[in-house]
C-alpha cells in the first residue's frame, strides 16, 4: 500500500517530483528548439481541440445556467436581479471557464496521452523510437504540449461564451428577466484585467494537463496493469494541480491587477 | 541499393576485421532497485561476427541488448559502440549512433498507429527524404521480407511473424552498421520461426553486418552455424557436414553472469555445468 512505508512514500514523492520538474523544463524548452513536428502539432491540435469541443460547450453551458439559476434567489431578496448578467459573465471568464475547461480537457486528453504514450512503453514503441534515433519527448511530448497550451485557450474562450449564453437563457426563459439588461450588464463590467486573468490561466492550465499526461505515461511500467495506474494518476494529479495553480495564478493575478477586485 | 551482393559485402567485411570491435563491454554491470541484472559483463563484437546470446529467460538478455545502443545505462563499467564511448553520452548524443544501428524488438514494436510503409520508413521521413525515394526502399525493404504487400496495411492486420518480418525491414532499410535481434522468433511457431531465421542468415550472408541476436531457442541459434544462405537457390542451404558458418559465436549467460563465450564446437564441448544443462 502507498503508506505501508512513510519514509519510501516520502522519498518516492520527492523523486517523482524532481523527475517532473526536470521532465517538465526539458519539454518546456523543446518548444522553441528545433526540430518541431507541426504535423503533430496539427493533428494533436484537432484531437485535444476539435474533439474537446462538445463537452466544453455542454459544461459551459449548464455552469453559466446553474450560476444563473442558483443566483437568481439571492439577488431578488436584495432586489439586484439585474447583476445577474454581470455576476455570471465575470465569475464564467474569470474563474470558472478556465477550470471547468482545463479540468474537462485533463480528464479527456491527460488520459488518453497517459494511455497511449504508456502502451507505447509497454510494447516497446518508445525504445524502438528511441533505437531508430528520434526522441520522443520532441516527437511525441512536445506537440502535445504545445497544441494543448494553444487549443485550451480557445476552447476557455468557448466556454466562456457558452456560459454567458446558457446564463441568458436561464435568465430569459426560466427566470423572465430581461435578456438586453443581461447582456449589457455583463458587457459593461468586463475588464481587461477580467479577460487577461481568463486567459493567461488556461495557458498554465494546457501545459500542467498535457506535461503530467505524457510524463505518467513514459514512465509507466508493469503491462497494462501499468497503463491503467498511470492513466489515473495523470486524470488526478492534473485536475488537483489545475486547482491548486487557479489558486496560486488567482492570487498574482489580483495582485497585478487589484481594480478587479 | 539497400542489399548489396554477397561477395562485394564480404570484401568489404574483409576490410572492416582489422578494424576496432564494434562492440566493446568492459566490466558491465546493471540492476534494477536492490537486483543485479548483469554483473561484470566483458566482450567484444567484431566487425562481420554474428554474436548468439543464449541463456533461460529473465537472465538479462535483453537488458544486455539495450545496454549495447544506449538504451539502457550501466551502473558500472564502460560500453564501446563503433569505437566511442556510450556510457556518459547524453541522450542527445546518442541519436546519432543509434541511427547508425538497427535494432529489431521481441514483439517487433511497430506504432501502431503508422501504416507499414510509415513504419518502415520511420528513420527516413525524420530524415525528410523525398517521398518517390521512400516509397521505392520501403518496397525493396519489404520485398526482402516477402511482405510488399502489406505496404499500405496497419500493423494491427498483421500476424505476429509478419510484424517481426517488419520489423526487421524496419531495421535494414537505413543500411545499418550493427543489427540488434531482441528475440526474433520468441513465440512463433517452427514455420514462421524458420522463416524469420532465413531472413537472418540471408541479412547476415548478404550484407555481413556485424550482430547480435538474443535467444533461448537451441534450434534457431544452431541453425544460424550450420545454414548460408544461396543466392542462386533463393533459399536458405545446410552447410557440408562438420562445417560452421566461421563467422558466428556464442554467449551464454546465467544468473546475470557471462559464463560462456566462444564458438559452436566449443559450445558443444563445454565443461560447465549450466551449459551442459541448457543444452541437453
Amino acid at each position: 500500500m502507498a503508506f505501508s512505508n512513510p519514509e519510501q512514500t516520502a522519498k518516492r514523492i520527492v523523486l517523482t517530483v524532481q523527475d517532473y520538474s526536470q521532465f517538465a523544463w526539458n519539454a518546456f524548452l523543446n518548444l522553441f528548439r528545433p526540430p518541431v513536428y507541426w504535423t503533430d502539432f496539427l493533428l494533436q491540435a484537432d484531437i485535444i481541440g476539435v474533439g474537446s469541443l462538445p463537452i466544453v460547450v455542454l459544461a459551459g453551458v449548464s455552469t453559466g445556467g446553474v450560476l444563473a439559476l442558483q443566483s437568481a434567489a439571492t439577488m431578488a431578496n436584495f432586489g439586484v436581479t439585474s447583476v445577474t448578467g454581470q455576476f455570471v459573465a465575470l465569475t464564467i471568464i474569470r474563474e470558472l471557464g478556465p477550470v471547468l475547461t482545463g479540468i474537462m480537457v485533463a480528464g479527456r486528453n491527460a488520459s488518453s496521452m497517459a494511455s497511449e504514450l504508456g502502451s507505447m512503453v509497454v510494447t516497446e514503441q518508445i525504445d524502438a523510437m528511441r533505437a531508430l534515433g528520434v526522441d520522443p519527448t520532441r516527437k511525441l511530448v512536445t506537440p502535445r504540449i504545445f497544441a494543448s497550451i494553444f487549443v485550451v485557450m480557445f476552447l476557455t474562450i468557448m466556454a466562456d461564451a457558452a456560459g454567458i449564453f446558457g446564463g441568458a437563457g436561464v435568465t430569459v426563459f426560466m427566470n423572465h428577466h430581461n435578456g438586453m439588461q443581461y447582456f449589457s450588464m455583463a458587457y459593461e463590467h468586463l475588464g481587461y484585467p477580467d479577460i487577461v486573468q481568463g486567459l493567461v490561466k488556461p495557458l498554465f492550465f494546457g501545459y500542467i494537463l498535457s506535461s503530467i499526461g505524457c510524463f505518467y505515461g513514459l514512465r509507466t511500467t508493469g503491462g497494462t496493469e501499468g497503463v491503467g495506474r498511470s492513466t489515473i494518476q495523470a486524470v488526478v494529479v492534473s485536475s488537483v494541480l489545475i486547482i491548486f495553480v487557479d489558486f496560486m495564478l488567482t492570487q498574482l493575478l489580483l495582485s497585478l491587477f487589484p481594480h478587479a477586485l | 541499393m539497400i542489399f548489396p551482393s554477397s561477395s562485394d559485402a564480404h570484401e568489404n567485411n574483409v576490410q572492416a576485421n582489422a578494424a576496432a570491435p564494434v562492440v566493446a563491454f568492459r566490466d558491465v554491470s546493471i540492476g534494477f532497485g536492490a537486483k543485479a541484472v548483469l554483473e561484470e559483463i566483458n566482450f567484444t563484437l567484431a566487425p562481420g561476427e554474428t554474436r548468439i546470446l543464449l541463456g533461460p529467460a529473465g537472465v538479462g538478455k535483453s537488458v544486455l541488448l539495450k545496454l549495447v545502443d544506449g538504451l539502457l545505462r550501466p551502473d558500472e563499467g564502460t560500453i564501446d559502440l563503433f569505437g566511442e564511448e556510450i556510457t556518459r553520452l547524453p541522450e542527445q548524443a546518442l541519436f546519432a549512433l543509434r541511427a547508425r544501428t538497427g535494432m529489431v524488438f521481441q514483439e517487433g514494436a511497430l506504432f501502431d498507429s503508422l501504416t507499414i510503409r510509415d513504419n518502415v520508413a520511420f528513420q527516413l521521413i525524420q530524415e525528410k527524404v523525398g517521398d518517390e525515394e521512400i516509397d521505392a526502399r520501403v518496397r525493396e525493404a519489404l520485398r526482402f521480407v516477402d511482405l510488399e504487400k502489406t505496404f499500405s496495411l496497419f500493423p494491427s492486420s498483421l500476424s505476429g511473424g509478419m510484424r517481426r518480418r517488419v520489423a526487421i525491414a524496419r531495421a535494414f532499410i537505413h543500411q545499418p552498421e550493427l543489427i540488434l535481434y531482441d528475440s526474433p522468433t520468441g513465440g512463433l511457431d517452427p514455420v514462421t520461426s524458420t522463416q524469420i531465421i532465413e531472413l537472418i542468415v540471408k541479412a547476415r550472408d548478404a550484407r555481413h553486418t556485424p550482430s547480435i541476436l538474443v535467444t533461448h531457442r537451441l534450434q534457431d541459434a544452431f541453425t544460424l552455424s550450420t545454414h548460408r544462405y544461396d543466392d542462386e537457390q533463393q533459399r536458405m542451404v545446410p552447410l557440408p557436414e562438420g562445417e560452421t558458418d566461421p563467422d558466428t559465436t556464442y554467449m551464454m549467460l546465467h544468473e546475470g553472469r557471462l559464463i560462456f563465450s566462444g564458438s559452436l564446437r566449443e559450445l558443444l564441448h563445454s565443461d560447465d555445468a549450466f551449459v551442459r544443462e541448457f543444452l541437453k
